[in-house]
Order: C-alpha cells, then sequence, then structure tokens
C-alpha cells in the first residue's frame, strides 16, 4: 500500500500482536470464503452444473455463431445509443449555459425529466406505447432511444458541470482576445471540459453498456436473451446456470476493459497536470457516477 | 386524464406499493452490506481486503438486469431455500447496490482529512475507535449527497423487476397495454409517481446537509 494514503493512515504499522491477530483474522475470513465458495460449489455439483453435457454447447459451432452474433447485437446497441447520447449530451450541456432562457428552460425541463424517468419505464413506453400513436420503432430503436434519452441527460450535466470548472478567468480571456461566444465554447470550453470530465463520461458509458441488458425485457437478440435460450436447449440438459455464469463473465470482461480506460485517461490527464476538475465538478461527477 | 387513474387504481396501488416495498427493503440491506463491504475494504486484514474488491469489481461490472435473471432463472436450479419471487428481487436488489453504497462510503472515508486520522492514532485511539467515533461522523456529511443519488437510482432500478414478474410500476405500462388504455396518460401517471417517491428522498437529503453542514 503507498504510504500516506487514508487506509494506511487508518492503523498503524502492526506490531508483533497485532500481526497474530490480523493473521487469525485473515485465517479465518480465508476461512469463510471457503466455506461459502465450498457450499456454492456443493449445490453446483450436487445439482449437476459441472457435468459434461451442461458444457457442451460451448463446442457447437452454430451456437458459438450465435452467441457472436448476440454479443454483436449488445455492442452495436451500446455503440449506436453511446454516440447519439454523447451527441445529445452536448448539445443539452451547451442550451442549458446558454445565455437565452428559451433555451435554458427547455433544454433544464427535458434533461431533468429524462433523468427522473427510470429506463424500464421509457423503453416499455416506447415499445407498448408509442406504436398506439403511430410511432413504431420496433426493439432495436426502442431500446436505443431511451439509451440515449436517459444517459444523454446525465451526459449533458456532466458536460456543463465540467465547462462550469474551467475557471472564469478562461472565458474573459478568450472574450478579451475578441472571440465569439460560439468560439469561446468551442475552442476553449468544451475541450477543457472533456478532458476534466473523460473518466465521468467513460464511467456513464459502462452504465450504458450495462443498461443494454434492459433490452432482454423487450425481447432485443442481445446476450440475456441468447442466454436464456441456450439455457432452454434441452438437449444439453437445460444449462441455464453455465449460460448465466458464461454471458456474466463476457459483460464483466467488457466493462473492466471500458473501466481501466477511464483509469488509464484519468492517470493520462493527471501526467499532463491541466484542467483537473475543480472540487466542485468533483463534486458533481461523485454524485453522478452511478 | 384522473379517469384513467381511477379506472386502473388496483394497478396503480399496488404496483407502486410493491416499488416501495422493494426500495425500503432493498434499501436497508444493502446499506448494511454496503457498509460491511466498506469497512473490510479499509480493514488492516489483507483477506478481507481483497474479498471486498473482489466483490465491488464483479457487481459493479454487471448489469442488474443479469443479476435478477440469475436469481429468477438460475436460483431455482441450485435447489436452495424456495422464496418467492419478490424475495429474490429484494436480494438481486440489495446485493447489486450494495456494491455502489460501498464505493461511496468508502470515498467518504477518503475525504476525511488524513491528519485526523494521524491524531487520533497519536492519542492512542485504537483502529475501530477511530472509525467509529473521529471518522464516520465527519465521512457522514461528504457522504450524503452521493448517498441519495445511490438510493435515487435503487428507486428507478426497482422497475426492472417488472421483466421478472413482480407486479410493480414498472409492470403498470405493459398491463395496461393489455387493458388497451391511453398509455401516454399512463405514462404520465407513472412519471408523476416517481416524481413524488423522489420528493421524501430528496427532502431528506436537503435536510440532513443543512443539520451536518459545517464550514470547512
Amino acid at each position: 500500500m503507498e504510504r500516506g494514503s487514508v487506509s494506511s493512515a487508518l492503523y498503524d504499522l502492526p506490531g508483533p500482536r497485532a500481526r497474530a491477530r490480523n493473521k487469525a483474522f485473515s485465517v479465518l475470513a480465508i476461512l469463510c470464503i471457503l466455506v461459502l465458495a465450498g457450499f456454492v460449489g456443493y449445490r453446483f455439483w450436487v445439482t449437476g452444473q459441472f457435468e459434461s453435457p451442461k458444457w457442451e454447447w460451448l463446442l457447437y459451432k452454430d451456437l458459438q455463431l450465435q452467441l457472436f452474433a448476440a454479443l454483436g447485437a449488445t455492442l452495436g446497441a451500446f455503440v449506436v445509443a453511446a454516440l447519439l447520447a454523447l451527441a445529445f449530451g452536448l448539445l443539452f450541456a451547451v442550451a442549458r449555459l446558454s445565455e437565452h432562457w428559451w433555451w435554458r428552460t427547455p433544454a433544464f425541463a427535458i434533461v431533468e425529466f429524462f433523468r427522473a424517468i427510470p429506463l424500464v419505464v421509457m423503453i416499455f413506453f416506447l415499445f407498448y406505447a408509442a406504436p398506439q400513436a403511430g410511432i413504431n420503432l420496433g426493439v432495436f430503436w426502442s431500446l436505443v432511444v431511451s439509451l440515449t434519452l436517459y444517459n444523454g441527460s446525465v451526459l449533458a450535466e456532466v458536460f456543463r458541470a465540467g465547462m462550469q470548472s474551467v475557471p472564469r478567468g478562461q472565458r474573459e480571456a478568450a472574450y478579451a482576445l475578441g472571440l465569439r461566444k460560439n468560439q469561446v465554447m468551442r475552442a476553449v470550453l468544451l475541450p477543457q471540459a472533456i478532458q476534466a470530465m473523460l473518466p465521468t463520461i467513460v464511467s456513464q458509458l459502462v452504465v450504458l453498456l450495462k443498461d443494454t441488458a434492459l433490452g432482454f425485457l423487450i425481447t432485443y437478440q442481445e446476450l440475456l436473451n441468447e442466454a436464456r435460450y441456450l439455457g432452454s436447449l434441452t438437449e444439453f440438459g437445460r444449462p441455464i446456470i453455465p449460460t448465466a455464469l458464461v454471458i456474466g463473465a463476457v459483460y464483466i470482461t467488457l466493462c473492466t476493459a471500458l473501466s481501466s480506460s477511464a483509469g488509464y485517461l484519468e492517470r493520462r490527464s493527471r501526467r499532463t497536470g491541466r484542467a483537473l476538475p475543480t472540487p466542485d465538478a468533483r463534486l458533481v461527477t461523485a454524485e453522478l457516477a452511478t | 386524464m384522473i379517469q384513467l387513474l381511477l379506472d386502473n387504481r388496483d394497478l396503480f396501488i399496488t404496483g407502486f406499493l410493491h416499488t416501495i416495498l422493494l426500495f425500503v427493503l432493498a434499501g436497508l440491506g444493502a446499506l448494511v452490506l454496503g457498509t460491511l463491504l466498506a469497512a473490510m475494504r479499509v480493514s488492516p486484514v489483507p483477506a478481507l481486503r481483497l474479498l471486498g474488491t473482489g466483490y465491488v469489481t464483479i457487481f459493479r461490472n454487471t448489469p442488474l438486469t443479469l443479476v435478477f435473471f440469475f436469481f429468477a432463472f438460475a436460483y431455482p436450479r441450485l435447489e436452495l431455500v424456495d422464496v418467492s419471487f419478490f424475495t429474490r428481487a429484494v436480494l438481486a436488489l440489495a446485493m447489486y447496490t450494495a456494491a455502489f453504497i460501498c464505493e461511496v462510503v468508502r470515498s467518504g472515508i477518503n475525504t476525511v482529512d488524513v491528519g485526523q486520522f494521524e491524531a487520533s492514532r497519536a492519542l492512542g485511539f485504537t483502529f475501530n475507535q477511530t472509525l467509529t467515533t473521529i471518522v464516520v461522523p465527519q465521512a457522514i456529511r461528504s457522504v450524503v449527497p452521493p448517498m441519495t443519488s445511490v438510493l435515487n437510482s435503487l428507486l428507478k432500478n426497482t422497475t426492472i423487476a417488472a421483466g421478472f414478474s413482480v407486479l410493480e410500476a414498472g409492470q403498470i405500462t405493459p398491463a395496461l397495454s393489455e387493458r388497451g388504455a391511453p398509455l401516454l396518460i399512463g405514462m404520465f401517471w407513472i412519471a408523476v409517481g416517481f416524481g413524488i417517491l423522489v420528493v421524501p428522498l430528496t427532502a431528506t437529503q436537503r435536510a440532513l446537509e443543512k443539520r451536518w453542514s459545517v464550514a470547512r
């Protein structure tokens, strides 16, 4: 553990007695973990989850291709929704910072509305209710539009916090140099805001990636639906637990890869020593990053 | 507008009651489990730290829908204690949210100045004393806003249970659609319902912030 970090300041360097006690706790904790893991493993074994038929589906080429198609569907929804959400976020962040109330007020109302509505309700609305009004979006676009509206609204707040965290002198200097409002926004505020907020933006994209799984509820053929289909195949003994584990591993890999890129970007922006978020922006970050 | 609410009041009442129940039970479970995990993650015992970190990494990177999926379809296959789907939904929500609460509590602890720890250690406080009498009372203040937003997400996340046959607020839209009611108005009332549910949360946040606010 690095020196001076908070966790190391919580307790002294352990002496002989504390070391012995910590060792005892360690052993106890490991025992508890082993017992828990053992119990889960035992239940898996008793119910035959480790038997080869339940895993054989992984060997069939057709099923592998299906799995990849499902992965493609998940990633496709993610990429389209992410791009649209970023665009939506930028647009509404700029609108919320506008000097004209007829931009500011509707933008505020829209962003707050879509942040408050549960994503599931939004998806169900577009999927079940919109066709009544003659708008038939289909499965893919119901999912993507909902994801865009929700995550775009959150991103709008993130961008806004980022732009507000840029020191006031920057804007004033830019105006003094004779730049127009538009130029100040584009050339001065946005680049710094994006750099300051990159980690938050990426973690919101991780949220978006995870939320594509909600497509399962409206039968979008993504990873979870594939897991359910594979898990219902009787010729493999209905391997729902193995498929859930495999899909879980896929999601964890994808999300960890994305979030570790956030960590990398954070370290990078710290190294260049530019445009770190002010405490105010950090507070917003902490509030939004769920 | 009102007519739709009155005609389908059974749906709206059971729906939102179940949402509130899910929220309260899962919230309590997540607070307890999350605080425990946070304590594990700052403890001097490496095995506990590892366990806490592992739990948070796994649950933060898994979609909640998948956690629900596991509890809905895979759990019965393990032939464990047979519990109702409602209980399993509470478990899924609590286990998922606990990972986020753990991170909020941990970052709250991180906001307390290192000098405070050092001073309390210099005064001879033990680890437990430092944590309970010095750190937590200070950390709790900075934890209130992000904690509210985690609980806010939990409230919205309860709607995912709709996809797994728990009748709660998320289920109202498809149910109304089956009854052939005008969904735009139904959607409006659901939004109003969630708006009303969020009010006590933000009010509590404001009150706590005001009460605990300190000049730093």
